[in-house]
């Protein structure tokens, strides 16, 4: 049970994850999934709803952190054109792994944030947008949302109510840049996934060209305990402008990687040492990557610093989807920076020059400087190419390109250098 | 002779496809999840395949080999009986995926990409699973292995080839 009093609130999509069956409607009802979704279908109005989540100051769990509450009041109601509502469960920012979890564990909670959502935005077609690989993930929904159909919860007239949704999971098929929004439209649309320019935004034009809602997992799933116990109360939960819990995907060099949920404003410390066990080597990490891969990189002087949207900018990075890869002293950080432009140049679409010739000269430049043949004048193009990418192309996917690699040259210039030819030789 | 030979989805297959685009507003958004069919019922996305794939949809050859191309998961060449795909990204790298990378290819005598002489196995470097807490990660055959280390993958091969090559 999540306690009403917000103070006392740990967890969120957690609460009920760690249930034997969890999975099962009949356990999860029993838990009290559902519970309060026909006090919303059949009390609520869509206008209360996106009110109540304006609120709560709920910001979208993805990465982007926009609020969510604006995004749903930005879908216009008059257009004669359907509403769709897309879960996006792709999940690919190197580091994270959180929505995974909720999934597997929780399905009917994501389920009825859907089936709220889907009411307050009047929408008859919902999908799951899940990556591929995650086939045993999208088994265990198609089960739960099997389950849904049969108990009236999902499809015609739900509960009596007079609302109808239907809800399909659809699986990706291995592409990083699908996780944006416009690039999983398009995939949704059986085309490449190749992020569309904007405006117009997804809530005017988005899914065949309709009004479009675009939801992470995690967002979802924090729906039904916003609208059960308002947005005040969620509002109440965290810091200022850093609202509710988080989930964090801890991984790389510490005890105990996983997914911890934790209240905003939590450090990075705290979350480290207590909940993960601390580190394997030494006392401060090297390197933290603290939103996934795309974030630009923290060091030790930032251990202490609190989990929050503001916090994060103000030490020169970004909360993102909240994927926090921990390194510790014997990280080679010239490998990791050559695994990850690796990483960009594979993922590309390539309809932009910036982002598809900058990837390749970045992981280039990368393996040369790695090999220990790169020369001064190599790293004045790495520096210049990352910088140049950065800003001019249609999405974010150059932007994360080039983060490890500005982030290693301003934070490990002399390991840098130690590499370069002459003094490799 | 060829029409006998040429990939053709079972009845039940045609039927359960109908239905998936029914669930769509039009019948090219099912492409990804009938490519994804297609694979499990042929093995691979051969040319005829994607042929019958755009057939069946009612899509012109091309729009069904530009997604063919883009998406990584579907592949236009046959694979080994286990297909064993390594993450190395950053938090595999950090615990040790490139060592079990290249001890899986030594125990096997193949380099990253090649398949076994006998067919049974394939070794690929995959990019983010989504499982870093569970780092490193292999998938075989689509299932997910976490914690992966070298006498897991020793156990893994042995068990798999006293199997005598069936999946």
């Amino acid at each position: 049970m999540i306690p009403s009093d917000p103070k006392q609130v740990t967890q969120i999509c957690f609460d009920r994850i760690r249930i034997p069956n969890q999975r099962r409607l009949e356990v999860a009802r029993a838990n009290g999934a559902y519970r309060f979704l026909p006090t919303v279908l059949n009390e609520f109005t869509p206008e209360k709803i996106i009110d109540e989540m304006k609120k709560s100051g709920l910001r979208g769990r993805g990465g982007a952190g926009f609020p969510t509450g604006l995004k749903w009041s930005f879908v216009p109601r008059d257009t004669g054109k359907p509403t769709y509502l897309l879960c996006n469960a792709d999940e690919g920012e190197p580091g994270t792994f959180k929505d995974r979890d909720i999934m597997r564990y929780d399905p009917h909670l994501l389920i009825e944030g859907m089936i709220m959502a889907g009411f307050a935005l009047n929408v008859r077609d919902a999908y799951i947008y899940i990556r591929g690989e995650f086939k045993r993930e999208a088994e265990i929904l198609n089960e739960a949302i099997r389950e849904a159909y049969a108990a009236n919860l999902l499809g015609e007239n739900i509960l009596g109510t007079g609302y109808t949704m239907h809800l399909t999971v659809h699986r990706g098929a291995g592409a990083y840049v699908c996780g944006e929004e416009t690039a999983l439209i398009e995939s949704l649309e059986g085309k490449p996934g190749r992020p569309r320019y904007k405006p117009p935004f997804p809530a005017v034009e988005g899914f065949y060209r309709c009004p479009t809602v675009v939801n992470n997992v995690e967002t979802l799933a924090t729906v039904p305990a916003i609208l059960e116990h308002g947005g005040d109360w969620h509002a109440a939960i965290g810091v200022q402008n850093s609202a509710g819990c988080k989930i964090f995907s801890v991984s790389g060099h510490v005890n105990k990687p996983g997914n911890y949920e934790v209240p905003m404003g939590t450090t990075l410390k705290t979350l480290i040492e207590e909940h993960c066990g601390g580190l394997r080597h030494g006392s401060v990490p090297k390197v933290v990557i603290p939103g996934g891969s795309s974030t630009p990189w923290l060091t030790a002087e930032h251990y202490e610093v609190p989990l929050t949207y503001d916090d994060m900018v103000k030490a020169g990075s970004m909360l993102g989807s909240g994927a926090i890869i921990v390194m510790d002293e014997t990280t080679d950080v010239v490998a990791v920076t050559r695994r990850l432009s690796h990483f960009y140049a594979h993922e590309s679409c390539g309809q932009c020059t910036p982002c598809r010739e900058g990837t390749g000269w970045l992981e280039r430049l990368m393996l040369k400087l790695e090999a220990g043949k790169a020369t001064e004048q190599d790293l004045e193009v790495l520096s210049d190419a990352a910088e140049h990418m950065a800003g001019r192309t249609i999405c974010a996917l150059a932007d994360g390109a080039a983060a490890p690699v500005l982030s290693m040259l301003k934070h490990f210039p002399d390991e840098v250098r130690a590499r370069l030819v002459e003094k490799a030789a | 002779m060829s029409a006998v030979e040429t990939p053709r989805f079972s009845q039940e297959r045609l039927e359960e496809i109908q239905a998936l685009v029914a669930r769509y507003p039009g019948a090219r958004s099912a492409l990804l999840p009938v490519l994804h069919m297609a694979q499990e019922d042929f093995g691979y996305l051969s040319l005829d395949v994607q042929r019958h794939v755009a057939e069946v949809l009612g899509l012109t050859l091309i729009q069904v080999r530009e997604v063919v191309t883009f998406y990584t998961m579907f592949r236009e060449q046959p694979c080994g009986t286990y297909l064993m795909e390594v993450c190395t990204n950053a938090s595999c790298m950090l615990n040790g995926a490139d060592r079990l990378v290249r001890h899986m290819c030594d125990k096997l005598g193949i380099k990253v990409g090649e398949t076994t002489p006998d067919g049974m196995f394939t070794v690929t470097e995959v990019e983010c699973a989504g499982a870093c807490g569970g780092a490193p990660v292999v998938q075989i055959n689509n299932e997910y292995h976490e914690n992966v280390d070298e006498a897991y993958i020793d156990r893994f091969i042995d068990e798999a080839r006293g199997k005598g090559g069936k999946a």
